[in-house]
């Protein structure tokens, strides 16, 4: 088991840099997950890990050894990929022992750790067939099943289950949660998916443009969002973000609606100043319908006309208009809303967030 | 009931017709190789008649005997021309499959500076017709002294194949992931350990037709070789066949008989490697 460091880690191709010198530190058995959306650099920075990409500058760092000019095969770690790469002419059993044999160890070892493997992942029915004849969920257990045969230091997860459908991710993102809890390594997970992210990480590390955005566990990350952009990527549905200009207490928005200045920010934001303002769904809610109802401190009532419903069944998205824009609340313990009915919404101020309309950056301290 | 059976009859119309057809056209491929095995069996005034006889009277085994019997006695060295043949084949066609996997794999799998440009250039070589290089080709052989040599065949065949199996191995090297190259590289492979170990048979049927082509190309070769070989210790089969010509006569049925022999190795391999041939044919060489 091992820790892993990145020091300014950079990644150009020619002269187009994809990853900005990057600094990161997994803790020893630590789970994390990179997430971002397509051309964030995460896939790339996973890669360097990896050793499958040269890198640039800077520095990793694998158990405290330098392995930037390392092969793959010297940094002892292993990898799932998206697109499984099981090889085609091997059954299950060989594609599993591969690396086994390429080591050399002898034919009884590989066996007995092919075996154990295949018990943990349930594949002991399936180790004589070849990958054409498995389905999708199979050979992503399978890709699993290679990776832990050999014992690594460190894991790796390329986007492992973005080609399965709904159902069958739900399945295997407990599977790995559970896999991880029994291999005990470090992990480090890319994904696109906040919800795989926020479910399966202890850290999560939120990349855009070649950048780290954020770095923090599901709860920080969620609840107290470093800028904006993660602001609107954690979550589902996303943060309401809207720009305001904040005179005398208030907030005031485009078309001419305000807000309250919400008590956290009064002593720190100037009047004038250009802000967005954040709220989640779950903090903006048919009055009488949320989930502080009746803890709340600081709760401002617009009445508002509805847009659209999403019943979801134990809840409702509701849609309203507000300044100019539309606005997510969230409904528990739903009742029937027609579009074009009023409605009386709450907005919990207490968790809303602002953010500098210029650098993005939260200003909360 | 009566859609069911003017439906079934239509099908089987279409059966009938589709196996008619089928047989034609097979008839049509096929009559020339069972022309040349007929008439290397009968007599020159049965092959020579006109209107033509189509079921021979008479068969015999005396052009395949006469062929072995030894210069002199209506035979020619055939043992020689076999084993040149053999020699210069199968070695052009090894090193052109060597060439081609290593020039398919690069194309298929790296960046370098003006790659579709020499791809290109690899492909304008194929258009030159091989009778247009034969003379400039034997002046050059002339002066390096390598004419009659196998050697200098070796090098025109190689030569000639090299583009066409780089072109070949490209497309199935391009259809084996290279997610699979680096998910052996994690597993503890080399670079080199993880082409064997994964790429090669997994383009081993693309490998597969490349040399089997190479190979019958070389084998059947016969333009280059007239004007490149002289004596026995370098004539190939094809050339050979001339020796059944005379100033004034043709021996159709040596001939003949002497092109079954030719036959023969070609249509064996490609029985062996057939199998590799069809799945890699449909399979590789067509890019989608």
């Amino acid at each position: 088991m091992a820790t892993v460091s990145l020091h300014s880690l950079v990644k150009r191709y020619g002269n187009v840099p994809v990853v900005h010198g990057i600094d990161l530190e997994v803790a020893d058995r630590e789970f994390i997950a990179l997430v971002g959306p397509s051309g964030c650099g995460k896939s790339t920075t996973l890669r360097m890990i990896a050793g499958l990409e040269d890198i640039s500058g800077g520095e990793i760092r694998i158990g405290g050894r330098k392995v930037n000019d390392l092969p793959p095969r010297s940094r002892n770690i292993s990898m799932v990929f998206q697109s499984y790469a099981l090889y085609p002419h091997m059954t299950v059993a060989e594609n599993m022992g591969f690396s086994l044999k390429i080591a050399g160890k002898p034919q009884g070892e590989i066996e007995a750790r092919v075996a154990e493997a295949a018990k943990t992942l349930g594949l002991e029915e399936l180790l004589e067939r070849r990958p054409s004849q498995l389905s999708g969920g199979q050979r992503q257990r399978v890709a699993m099943g290679r990776a832990i045969v050999r014992n690594p230091e460190v894991f790796l997860f390329d986007e492992p289950l973005s080609n399965l459908d709904a159902k069958l991710r739900t399945q295997m993102r407990i599977e790995i949660k559970k896999l991880h809890a029994k291999v005990n390594s470090t992990v480090i997970y890319v994904t696109h998916d906040q919800v795989e992210a926020m479910t399966l990480a202890d850290r999560i590390v939120i990349m855009r443009d070649g950048h780290i955005e954020q770095v923090g566990t599901p709860e920080d990350v969620f609840r107290r969002p470093a800028t904006r952009f993660v602001a609107g990527f954690i979550g589902s549905p996303p943060m309401n973000l809207q720009e305001a200009t904040v005179e005398d207490g208030t907030l005031v928005f485009a078309g001419g609606e305000t807000l309250p200045l919400p008590r956290q920010f009064r002593d720190k934001v100037e009047a004038g100043r250009k802000v967005v303002f954040g709220l989640r769904p779950d903090d903006l809610y048919p009055t009488g319908h949320g989930i502080h109802s009746g803890e709340e401190t600081e709760v401002h009532e617009v009445e508002q006309a509805v847009m659209l419903t999403e019943p979801l069944g134990n809840e409702t998205l509701v849609f309203t208009e507000f300044a100019a824009r539309e606005w997510v609340s969230r409904m528990l313990n739903p009742k029937l809303l027609k579009p074009g009915e009023k409605v009386r919404l709450s907005f919990d101020l207490s968790q809303a967030h602002l953010f500098d309309t210029e650098t993005g950056t939260t200003l909360r301290t | 009931m009566d859609r069911n059976a003017a439906h079934r009859m239509k099908r089987g119309l279409f059966k009938a017709t589709h196996l008619i057809l089928l047989f034609l056209a097979m008839a049509i491929i096929c009559l020339p190789g069972l022309w040349i095995v007929l008439s290397s069996l009968r007599p020159t005034v049965e092959i020579m008649a006109k209107p033509p006889v189509w079921i021979p009277r008479e068969i015999s085994l005396d052009a395949y005997v006469a062929m072995f019997s030894g210069v002199g006695q209506g035979g020619i060295p055939v043992i020689e021309y076999f084993r040149n043949s053999l020699v210069i084949s199968v070695t052009s066609t090894v090193i052109a499959l060597a060439v081609g996997m290593a020039g398919g794999y690069a194309f298929a799998r790296y960046r370098f500076a003006f790659k579709s440009s020499i791809f290109l250039g690899f492909m304008l070589t194929r258009t030159v017709p091989g009778i247009a290089l034969s003379l400039p080709l034997f002046f050059v052989y002339a002066r390096l002294g390598i004419i009659d040599t196998h050697f200098g065949l070796i090098l025109a065949y190689v030569a000639l194949n090299v583009p066409f199996t780089i072109w070949l191995i490209d497309g199935f090297f391009r259809q084996v992931p290279k997610d699979l190259a680096e998910a052996a590289q994690i597993d503890g492979c080399t670079r080199w350990q993880a082409f064997w170990q994964v790429e090669f048979p997994l383009a081993r049927p693309g490998i597969a037709s490349a040399g089997i082509f190479a190979f019958l190309i070389s084998w059947n070769e016969f333009a280059l070789a007239s004007q490149l070989t002289r004596s026995t210790s370098s004539k190939t089969l094809p050339v050979g066949l001339l020796d059944y010509t005379a100033e004034f006569t043709i021996d159709w049925r040596g001939m003949c008989a002497l092109a079954v022999v030719m036959i023969i190795p070609a249509l064996t391999l490609t029985f062996i490697v057939q199998k590799h041939l069809v799945s890699g044919l449909t399979s590789g060489a067509v890019k989608g």
